[in-house]
């Protein structure tokens, strides 16, 4: 049994799980992400304050937001330039008298698909978007988010607070995008979701405990997103995408830590709940007729934790999805995929061959990914003095650490086995 | 808002007067202005000599120290502005991308500072 939370806790969780809802609302009332974010932690103190003695309200963040707008009309009032803001406090006095207190969780606005648009906002730094949307939507404490990206607190908390300037002094509008920009803008809100999750992925490679589990924030962000916006698609896909690759994440290491290939994964470590939810979304992501690059991904891993072995995997499913990927998001990660998906489909020669016109198109003699699969298909053609040089290339190539001890472990397998 | 929209480039890789392609280009450019216009977000805009016409000043003990050319001698050059009056990033943005120069270099917008 879990230890109960103390009350302490308990609110703490709570304000956490809230952040997004209230900030977002705050700020569509405030208009500036930081006084907001103030307001709202002078708020969070009045609870900590409050609750205990008279206990937690039927909706805490309907509290919470009402307690922040009169924190709000307080810091006006203190401010030194208080005559130029009469304007912004007889706004405030306004929303003062719709006091929150009363009403039920469903009375409040939902304001945070703006607040993910604005975070998200092309305008920003990559990392600076990643950060605040884990800040303001996922209510992360600037420490957590630092030590997630072995920053240290006060450097990103400079980055959180020059974005939030920014976004203020720049003109970025605290709006949902709408026309042909919202598709171009929700791609990039997926990137960043995304990123966020694979900063996760790699981060359980090395066995960093003391991080944050991006992964289940990415997640729990997508499904937020996917909430709030459940006729997208994509939002969907990306949300599949992510379950089902985490639904591998008990098999993917070995208990010396190592990464284990998906070819050689206990899949009775998979997870049968999450491998459901996945195939249930993304099934419902495809009935909506309108693919992309995070539906075909997921629907790729989708038919490899459906197949019960390494080999009865349906590769030409598989071939047939990623030759589908290759045309919207034409990469060399997609194209070899897509040729070691061919090696099982078709056969080894006709991979080989494809790999040939690759090198052809372009010098592929320093990609990784590229010596590891030509690797892998002249060990299967019998290939065995070919296949080691290879391996040794790559190894020399990659400065990735667990890439390195994989391929280490590969070459290990195979000089023993050519000396046989 | 009102946002500058900075014109840089570098000198010789746009079109150049005396070719084919300059007439098309200055049209795009009396489209452009004729469009903000139009829509009531041009405040003034602007195109400047070359940068061999710079000088630079600077206040050296209360002297006026000038010198011939441009403070940074960088690859790409301010070539001339747009002061959009917008509603906010994003429409500076979407004008900003209409601007004929942003094919060839880039342009930066800035929001105009306002003062409290």
């Amino acid at each position: 049994m879990l230890p109960p939370y103390s009350l302490e806790q308990t609110i703490e969780q709570i304000v956490k799980e809230e952040w997004g809802r209230i900030l977002s609302c705050i700020v569509k009332n405030v208009g500036d992400i930081q006084f907001a974010e103030d307001c709202l932690q002078d708020a969070v103190e009045a609870a900590l304050k409050n609750w205990p003695e008279k206990g937690i309200p039927k909706s805490p963040a309907a509290w919470l937001i009402s307690v922040s707008h009169r924190k709000a009309i307080d810091r006006v009032r203190r401010s030194k330039n208080f005559k130029s803001k009469e304007a912004d406090l007889s706004y405030l006095s306004q929303l003062e008298q719709m006091d929150f207190g009363d009403e039920t969780d469903q009375d409040i606005p939902d304001e945070r698909l703006r607040l993910i648009f604005t975070c998200c906002h092309p305008a920003l730094e990559e990392k600076t978007r990643i950060a605040l949307t884990l800040r303001t939507i996922g209510g992360l404490k600037t420490e957590e988010i630092a030590k997630a990206f072995l920053d240290t607190p006060s450097t990103m908390a400079q980055r959180i607070v020059r974005a939030k300037k920014k976004i203020k002094l720049a003109g970025i509008s605290y709006i949902v995008p709408d026309g042909e920009m919202l598709q171009e803008r929700l791609k990039g809100v997926l990137a960043v979701i995304y990123l966020i999750f694979n900063e996760g992925y790699s981060a359980s490679n090395s066995h960093q405990l003391t991080r944050v589990d991006l992964i289940e924030e990415a997640i729990r962000l997508a499904r937020i997103l996917m909430n709030l916006m459940p006729k997208e698609p994509e939002v969907l896909g990306l949300y599949a995408l992510m379950i089902l690759h985490d639904a591998r994440r008990f098999a993917r290491i070995d208990k010396q830590g190592e990464m284990v290939a998906l070819e050689f994964q206990n899949r009775r470590l998979w997870d049968r709940a999450k491998i459901e939810e996945g195939n249930r979304v993304v099934k419902q992501a495809l009935a909506m007729q309108q693919v992309g690059p995070y539906q075909l991904q997921a629907c790729i891993s989708a038919v490899h934790l459906n197949a019960v072995s390494w080999d009865v995997t349906d590769w030409p499913q598989i071939t047939a999805l990623y030759a589908l990927l290759y045309q919207i998001q034409p990469t060399h990660v997609v194209r070899i995929n897509h040729i070691m998906a061919v090696s099982y489909a078709d056969s080894v020669a006709v991979a080989l061959q494809l790999l040939d016109e690759l090198q052809l198109e372009q010098n592929m003699s320093c990609n990784v990914s590229f010596l590891l699969l030509k690797a892998d298909l002249f060990e299967r053609n019998d290939q065995l003095g070919e296949s080691l040089k290879l391996l040794e290339r790559a190894i020399d190539l990659t400065d990735n650490e667990i890439e390195k001890r994989f391929i280490k472990r590969k070459l290990q397998g195979k000089s023993s086995y050519a000396s046989r | 808002m009102q946002f500058l929209c900075l014109i840089y480039g570098t000198e010789g890789k746009d079109p150049q007067p005396g070719t084919e392609e300059f007439g098309a280009y200055m049209q795009e450019y009396e489209t452009f202005s004729a469009l903000c216009e139009q829509n009531g977000v041009l405040v003034n805009a602007n195109a400047l000599e070359p940068v061999a016409t710079a000088s630079t000043v600077t206040m050296e003990n209360g002297k006026p120290e000038i010198m011939d050319g441009p403070f940074a001698e960088t690859k790409e050059q301010l070539g001339g502005y747009y002061l959009l009056d917008c509603k906010d990033l994003d429409e500076a943005l979407e004008y900003a991308a209409k601007i004929p120069t942003a094919k060839y270099g880039r342009v930066e917008v800035r929001p105009i500072m306002v003062f409290e």
